[in-house]
């Protein structure tokens, strides 16, 4: 096929009415192929054009040769969220090419490598066929090399069909590839061939166009991960412990990096931290909670099989009144199966984890940033009221692309808490580890190596006195009960205040944390343009405190949407508060793929026709 | 006191009952036993408190660590004056772990059992083992669970019988095999009822700057001290074969017994104390790996009860040398050495734009 001045008039009338920068691309490879980095050269490209860009991974729990898919949404407007229909789908994959075709929606445009053509056998599709073999021979001559090549040559043809400047993929090959000359080089030629040859042969349907826009200057795209790393280092970490699990392990190594990067003392050159990888989660959160009643701010990350190991350690933590921190990037379920997909199924058990009555403060980020300072901030409130904090995030926010404002640097101080030191004690002349000296439910702690005659005190689980002595008796062990209750009322004081977003005229209202956010603001433009204005807020700690109670108590209804299936966060709402139990509805999501918007606006529209 | 070395005899002392420090023994003591009459594990408080006393630490710079179990409550009974941490079953190590990587400035002393060691905790101790924490790790071995009433644990020789005539089938886990396997540089094995061997064992590995581990057989008089125990203590009076006669030498006290020429070997502590093994029946080179596991594989084999400095190398570097700790504590890091500077933050976004 090659290019007529009548083909060019044909595209250049489609493209008078194309709709632009807003569109969804979905790319099907098998996993270890290095398709990774051309996607992530896709989302550059776009988002170095100005165009406001999210990418989704949806890949495999596996190393090589499994079906993974890879989405970028473009859109003008800034909506990140995952949608669930492609515009544009490269299929690449022989495995998946069948269920691919099948799923998509008529009028979607398909690029399919040659080699597969033979499995499209639908008519309402736009289909480019690619002869992605032969094309990726003439670039690389290593056979070797090819499988990795190949995947760069299918940007070159989506910026043909997209309008994709290659400028722009250049400069994101070179950014993507800048400590690899060769493989910089490489990918750039490959791009270029399939760029010229599809320019050369396919004839774009126009419906869906790339242009440059201002909408990504002074932004950053980070990993959610890394952005909890940075806040862990910034907020004054000094012992890491942890053991390998997806999908949080890139909060570790990230951490790692950056603590050898910004963490040296000046002075000898030597860490100001420590980190150890661990045998077990059993052991990394014993480390955790060692260092931390040794006196360090100490903080480890996994995910829900974690949690579950860690379960008896987080109630010595509450109970024996120990800082420790966990980050919990939330996964799918136990076991094998799932561990590579998202779900918010970790709420209840992180804000109960252990046995007895044990309840924990949990900090729910919703973008990049706040993974920062939450992370950072997580530090500060577990010192301050001496017990485990979880930093609950999840495999959406902490391993998938975001576009983000900068960060800002902490203003806040690091705060230490309760501790006295040999000074202190000698001023006060007195110490009972466990006395409520202040009223807020804090009691004041001392550090081992405290050079003192009052600072030494025995640790234990539970049966203590105010003095940390044996006690088996109720009345002491009923008044310390007590007064971790009057603790966690004072860590309601102390948590990220929720983000309300009201719209005039609206009389239900929507509760949603964590990923969830991009999702539920779409789905609010969403009904509001059919003119059903909902008030939005996003909360982001447990335990709640009075914004969550009034913002129920206001609204006729409100439903809490959430990435699981028992409506965790909805269920400690509604038992918060029983007398507005039934107003409390809740619009769920647990699929393992990222929310979207049109899930929200279909759940809520259904329970409103039918009340 | 001069039953725990020969190079201690020191007059003076006695008279004014005060260590180096200027401490009296009272001050390393802690609340009263609440175990049974007659339990190995009092006398090996008693052996701590002595030794702790003896060497003269600071009661402050004393971490005293334990997991749970009779053993594990222990630490509430020596050292009244450092902090301590019953945690949960089978952790310490992980705890201990933790502690040393806060503040290696501290002397962590952890007391274990065999359930809490070598059953719940066994992956969690051949770790920290591995990994060469700072600590005087005591296993305070009964071969039962006592504190659940007498089952058998995981340390029970094969054909131990059980109070209730149950025979062990399995074999013994010996902890002090699985340490030297895995570079563990202090590893010695003893009895509760060896007052003055383990007296010197213990002053030894508070000087070791890395695992020392000592598992002192110490018999339940209530559940494992009948005929066909292996770890009662009739029992291991009668078979207690000691590899050599151990003294411990201060660093801050000068050598002052002459000891036989050719039979008294002295292996140098890091802090310039000195341990004394002299001969007995064996010949016996603690520095000597392959020799010191063969030696344990041959003694459960013959259950042959062997006592002493079953290994020492001094050479395995620390957690804290190999993580390049810092001297300072990092619990206690000022502000300033814990956050970088918002230039630092503002480079790193730019990576990102």
């Amino acid at each position: 096929m090659s290019v007529t001045s009548d083909h060019a008039g044909r595209q250049a009338a489609a493209r008078a009415q194309s709709i632009v920068n807003d569109v969804v691309i979905t790319v099907a490879t098998s996993n270890g192929t290095g398709s990774q980095s051309a996607n992530l050269i896709l989302m550059r490209a776009i988002f170095d054009m100005g165009v406001p860009v999210g990418a989704k991974n949806m890949f495999p729990s596996n190393i090589q040769g499994l079906p993974t898919w890879f989405t970028v949404r473009a859109n003008e407007d800034g909506w990140m969220a995952r949608k669930r229909d492609a515009d544009v789908f490269v299929a690449m994959n022989d495995e998946s090419i069948a269920e691919d075709v099948a799923g998509l929606q008529p009028g979607a445009t398909l690029v399919v490598t040659k080699a597969l053509a033979g499995h499209v056998k639908r008519d309402d599709l736009v289909v480019h066929v690619v002869p992605f073999d032969d094309l990726v021979s003439q670039v690389c001559k290593d056979a070797r090399l090819r499988k990795m090549v190949v995947n760069i040559m299918y940007v070159g043809v989506l910026a043909h069909l997209l309008d994709i400047e290659m400028s722009a993929v250049k400069g994101a090959i070179h950014r993507q590839f800048s400590r690899k000359a060769t493989a910089a080089a490489t990918n750039t030629e490959a791009a270029v061939v399939a760029y010229e040859w599809a320019k050369a042969n396919l004839t774009p349907s126009g419906a869906r166009v790339l242009r440059r826009s201002n909408k990504t200057q002074g932004k950053i795209i980070i990993e959610g991960n890394e952005a909890t790393a940075l806040g862990l280092v910034f907020g004054g970490i000094t012992v890491l412990a942890w053991y390998p699990i997806t999908p949080s392990s890139s909060v570790c190594e990230s951490c790692i990096d950056y603590l050898d990067e910004l963490r040296r003392d000046p002075e000898s050159g030597k860490p100001t931290y420590a980190v150890v990888q661990a045998e077990d989660e059993l052991a990394s959160i014993g480390i955790v909670v060692g260092a931390g009643w040794a006196g360090a701010r100490a903080a480890t990350s996994t995910a829900g099989p974690g949690i579950s190991l860690m379960s008896e350690f987080a109630g010595l933590s509450y109970f024996a009144e120990i800082p420790a921190v966990i980050v919990d990037v939330q996964r799918v379920g136990p076991s094998t199966g799932l561990p590579t997909r998202v779900s918010q199924g970790d709420v209840w058990k992180a804000y109960h984890l252990s046995h007895g009555d044990c309840k924990h403060p949990v900090l729910l980020p919703g973008n990049p940033q706040e993974c920062f300072e939450f992370a950072a901030e997580s530090l500060n409130l577990a010192e301050r009221l001496q017990t485990l904090v979880f930093v609950l995030t999840d495999l959406d926010l902490g391993m998938n692309s975001w576009m983000s404002d900068p960060f800002q640097p902490i203003t806040k101080p690091i705060d230490r808490g309760k501790v006295l030191s040999a000074e202190d004690l000698e001023r006060v002349g007195q110490f009972a580890r466990y006395r409520d000296v202040d009223g807020d439910g804090i009691p004041y702690r001392t550090l081992p190596g405290t050079d003192h005659p009052l600072a030494p005190y025995f640790t234990r689980g539970t049966g203590h006195s105010e003095a940390a002595t044996y006690s088996e008796k109720p009345k002491d062990w009923k008044n310390n009960l007590d007064r971790l209750v009057r603790k966690f009322d004072t860590a309601r004081k102390l948590m990220p205040r929720p983000v309300i977003e009201t719209a005039p005229g609206a009389s239900i209202g929507v509760i949603a944390y964590g990923s969830s956010d991009m999702a539920v603001k779409e789905a609010r433009a969403m009904l509001a343009a059919r003119g059903v204005p909902v008030d939005y807020l996003r909360l982001r700690a447990l335990p709640i405190d009075t914004e969550v109670r009034d913002f129920v108590r206001d609204h006729r209804v409100t439903y809490l949407v959430e990435q699981n299936r028992d409506a965790q966060a909805a269920s400690i709402l509604r038992l918060e508060m029983p007398e507005r139990a039934t107003a409390v509805r809740s619009v769920l999501h647990y699929s393992g793929l990222p929310i979207d918007a049109q899930s929200i606006v279909d759940g809520i529209t259904e329970q409103e026709a039918m009340s | 006191m001069t039953a725990q070395s020969p190079s201690t005899p020191k007059p003076a002392a006695k008279v004014t009952k005060t260590n180096r420090l200027g401490l009296e023994l009272k001050v390393y003591k802690g609340a009263d036993s609440t175990l049974c009459n007659g339990c190995g594990h009092d006398a090996i408080t008693n052996a701590i408190i002595k030794s702790f006393f003896e060497y003269g630490v600071q009661p402050h710079r004393v971490a005293k660590l334990s997991g749970i179990g009779c053993s594990s409550k222990t630490t509430a009974y020596f050292l009244g004056r450092s902090h301590g941490f019953n945690a949960v079953h089978g952790r310490m190590s992980a705890i201990a772990t933790g502690s040393n990587l806060a503040n290696r400035t501290l002397l962590n002393i952890g007391v274990s059992g065999d359930g809490d060691t070598a059953s719940i905790g066994l992956g969690n101790f051949l770790h920290m083992v591995r990994r060469n924490a700072q600590i005087v790790y005591v296993i305070e071995n009964n071969g039962c669970y006592g504190l659940t009433k007498g089952q058998f644990s995981a340390t029970a020789d094969k054909g131990a019988v059980q109070k209730g005539g149950d025979v062990n089938q399995m074999t013994a886990i010996d902890c002090c095999a699985l340490a030297i396997e895995l570079g563990c540089g202090f590893v010695a094995r003893s009895f509760s009822g060896d007052a003055k061997q383990l007296g010197a064992l213990l002053k030894a590995a508070i000087a070791h700057p890395g695992t020392a581990l000592l598992d002192v057989v110490s018999p339940c008089v209530t559940f494992n001290n009948h005929e066909g125990s292996t770890k009662s203590y009739p029992y291991s009076k009668e078979h207690e074969d000691p590899l050599h006669e151990i003294g411990f030498v201060p660093f801050f006290e000068p050598i002052d017994v002459d000891y036989p020429a050719g039979t008294t070997k002295f292996l140098e502590l890091q802090d310039g104390s000195k341990i004394t093994l002299q001969k007995l029946e064996h010949d016996y080179d603690p520095t000597d790996r392959t020799r010191a596991l063969d030696l344990l594989h041959k003694a459960n084999r013959d259950r042959h009860f062997l006592t002493g400095l079953l290994y020492y190398d001094p050479s395995a570097p620390p957690m804290a040398e190999q993580l390049n700790l810092m001297d300072e504590p990092l619990a206690t890091l000022p502000a300033s050495k814990l956050r970088p500077a918002p230039e630092a933050l503002a480079k790193v976004m730019e990576r990102f734009r």
